[in-house]
């Protein structure tokens, strides 16, 4: 492939609202406002790292404890799924700015797809949990009984973190499945992409915030 | 043959009001001005039931053995509560003034997601809806504060259905904010500077902060609370190692910082006000500007001044203590400011200067007594007592509802094209303030003498306090209905008002027209001299 223009101005484009001067100052609101609402996220899965950090300083042995029952291999493959997935992402993105529409479509479903597997792996994982009596609740069960107790905040905090993460994982599917529908009723020029670019970068922000629980939850006293 | 002379017809220049009609034209726009009106609408009802659960509890409060079950004291001023923190305070100035005037003090167009705007009223009212339907179902008795394990495990009312519409409300609170930021960032008109900016503008776009980065941690602390509720897993259960003091920070966290959301934004507008009134350039632009800013940011840090008593670490409420005195200098900057941009300012008495007046006496006395509450050593004495409860009314009503108050008067010729009644306004203005202060200067002696508050009964020698208290809620509650009378009775019979009736400076009033057609301006704005550029005028005249 020859040399690609990345810096291709945005030009003035039917897509303009009302409200706006230039195709410019749309794109530049998007993009603030995409991260506004990432720092919002950022922000809400803060309260539960917070959690997170106060039990894990409290209860240091039920810890480790608990960390022998994560499923480290299921969770690295998870990890690699989700790299791979925000690599597509990218490469939608690029394809965008292209105008690529064929292989917009293409990356777009790969990183659906990917999602798709993540969370496919992730109902494997809770149902082991299941199985072991490992949901908190009136049905948990721990076999140590030193940290029976404790054991079910940690487990709480497992669900509720990975919980909301899959949650977070199940409306990116829904946003790129709306991608792909637009882009295959051509709404994307390679002068206005704005969606991909935002749902994209959203993607990566749910990516990294696994980059995060899969080591605190997953690594982190599993050797002891 | 008769001739019959019909009055000679006059269009209307098109506006933002008369451009539709229909309910559609209403419940799908997405002007940001008309959005504005729907919260305005919404919020006065739920400020209307919110002060309805206060009359039942100054109603049972006029007897020392109180009037109803204690178990119905504790969801009125609960509910009472939820309603007025959550579906007023924090939405009141920021989605009705701020939606409404923003980009046009900037000189844009709309804001800059209108569709995420009419998105955060939808968010609003279901949040709402929420809550109300709680309400009805049998109330919730947890306090506004929600503490757990009481919320957890022990209260046997509708503890998640209200948490659920205090969650959904707070999505409205941070598109309102998201969308501020956005706007004041890329919108601005050319020759609007940040250094222009008017300091509203500046201090919505601090509220916009907290609102952004303050409001996710409630969220997801109620999540965990519904969570905890109905798995009973243990986080905050002290019975099995759960920690409830992790719930009351995680809490205060947003709670206190929301406290700047309810007061910076009425700040906001009394520095409107005060130049207007006083024909006067604002005094010390940069440092009310900025001190705004710096109460966002120092307010995140303040928070544990709320657990001094809860089991906190000693050290650790050393620090919040100090933080908490720091937090109150920027406050204190704009109070002295606008004292000093009235000095020798030609200085006239229209409704929103006395609300002004109002708010600045108020604040002040609330502001002051939080200094009180922030010494380890008094909050001691003064936790959970009537103390707190006055002080932060003197704030929440004295402060923001005054302002509020004020700001509704001071814009409402631009928001409806007509004049309200200024005597009967002025008036209004009057029994508001002497209202208030019967109700809650009390408050802060019974708080003093030790009466602790969210109780149904009180000890007798506390009666007659307690029953200037309840006389004064019924003045003010005079004083809230006059407006809402008159205010809609101008709506529709007011004198029309004149392109700028206040002579005020801005955007606003100076290039938008009264009332504004559905894009704002004629012409494109342009803006050439600073803020509040009175002193010409003042040489001239």
């Amino acid at each position: 492939m020859a040399e690609i223009d990345t810096s291709l101005p945005i030009h003035a484009h039917s897509e303009v609202r009302h409200h706006f001067d230039t195709a410019d100052q749309q794109f530049e609101s998007s993009t603030l406002g995409m991260w506004v609402f990432l720092l919002t996220e950022i922000m809400f899965f803060g309260g539960m790292f917070g959690s997170y950090t106060v039990y894990r300083n409290l209860y240091p042995d039920a810890f480790a404890s608990t960390s022998h029952f994560m499923n480290v291999t299921l969770g690295g493959i998870n990890t690699a799924v989700l790299i791979c997935s925000s690599l597509t992402m990218v490469l939608a993105v690029h394809a965008a700015q292209l105008g690529s529409k064929r292989k917009l479509i293409l990356f777009l479903v790969l990183t659906l797809l990917l999602g798709c597997v993540f969370l496919a792996i992730k109902y494997v994982e809770y149902h082991e949990k299941w199985v072991d009596h490992h949901i908190p609740g009136p049905g948990f069960h721990y076999a140590d009984s030193r940290y029976a107790h404790q054991a079910q905040i940690l487990f709480f905090l497992y669900f509720a973190m990975t919980g909301m993460h899959a949650l977070h994982m199940i409306v990116g599917a829904g946003l790129i499945t709306t991608l792909i529908v637009m882009a295959s009723r051509n709404r994307f020029t390679e002068h206005w992409f704005t969606p991909v670019e935002m749902i994209g970068l959203y993607w990566h922000f749910v990516d990294i915030v696994w980059i995060f629980l899969f080591p605190l939850l997953y690594l982190i006293g599993h050797t002891k | 043959m008769s001739t019959t002379f019909e009055p000679p017809r006059v269009e209307e220049r098109p506006n933002y009001l008369n451009v539709d009609y229909g309910w559609k034209s209403w419940l799908f726009t997405t002007d940001h001005k008309r959005i504005a009106l729907l919260y305005l609408f919404s919020i006065t009802a739920f400020f209307v039931i919110g002060g309805s659960f206060a009359v039942g509890m100054r109603l049972n409060l006029l007897r020392p053995e109180g009037l109803f079950e204690a178990d119905t004291y504790n969801k009125l001023f609960t509910m009472h509560g939820i309603i007025m923190v959550f579906f007023f305070l924090v939405p009141s100035i920021p989605a009705v003034l701020g939606n409404f005037l923003i980009p046009i003090m900037i000189g844009a167009r709309d804001l800059a997601f209108p569709r995420i705007n009419l998105l955060s009223w939808y968010i609003y009212v279901v949040g709402g809806i929420f809550a109300v339907l709680a309400a009805f179902e049998g109330g919730v008795d947890t306090g506004w504060t929600f503490y757990a394990p009481f919320s957890t495990t022990y209260s046997n009312t509708h503890v998640i259905l209200t948490a659920m519409g205090v969650f959904v409300a707070g999505f409205s609170s941070i598109l309102t904010g998201l969308n501020f930021i956005v706007t004041i960032h890329k919108m601005r008109a050319p020759g609007m500077t940040w250094g222009r900016l008017p300091l509203f503008v500046w201090s919505h776009y601090a509220t916009a902060i907290i609102q952004v980065l303050g409001t996710p941690v409630i969220a997801i602390t109620l999540v965990l609370l519904a969570l905890e509720r109905l798995l009973h897993a243990g986080i905050f259960d002290p019975n099995v190692g759960g920690d409830p003091i992790l719930f009351q920070h995680l809490f205060w966290f947003y709670s206190h910082p929301a406290v700047y959301i309810m007061i910076l934004p009425g700040m906001g507008v009394i520095s409107e006000l005060i130049p207007c009134f006083s024909r006067k350039v604002i005094f010390g632009y940069n440092f009310i500007a900025f001190s705004s800013v710096a109460i966002a940011v120092i307010g995140f840090l303040v928070w544990g001044h709320h657990l001094f008593v809860a089991g906190q670490s000693m050290y650790a409420s050393t620090v919040f203590s100090l933080l908490s005195f720091l937090v109150a200098v920027p406050s204190a900057i704009k109070v002295f400011n606008w004292t000093a941009t009235m000095y020798r300012g030609s200085i006239s008495y229209e409704t929103p200067m006395l609300y002004a007046f109002g708010f600045i006496g108020l604040f002040t006395i609330g502001g002051l007594t939080g200094l009180v509450l922030a010494t380890m050593a008094l909050d001691v004495h003064l936790t959970d007592t009537y103390f707190v409860i006055a002080h932060f009314h003197y704030v929440m009503v004295g402060g923001m509802v005054m302002a509020y108050l004020g700001g509704i008067h001071f814009w409402f010729p631009k928001i409806s094209g007509r004049m309200y009644p200024e005597g009967w306004a002025k008036f209004a203005a009057l029994v508001v303030f002497v209202g208030f202060n019967l109700t809650f200067f009390p408050q802060f002696l019974l708080g003093y003498l030790g009466m602790p508050r969210r109780y149904h009964a009180y000890a007798p020698e506390f009666q007659i306090l307690n029953v200037m208290s309840s006389a004064g809620a019924s003045i003010l509650g005079v004083g809230y209905l006059l407006p809402m009378i008159y205010l809609a009775w101008a709506w529709r019979k007011g004198p029309k008002a004149p392109q700028n009736p206040w002579g005020a400076k801005g955007l606003e009033w100076e290039q938008s027209p009264t009332p504004p057609p559905t894009y704002n301006f004629e012409t494109p704005p342009v803006v050439t001299e600073p803020a509040y550029n009175y002193a010409e005028e003042a040489h001239v005249g």
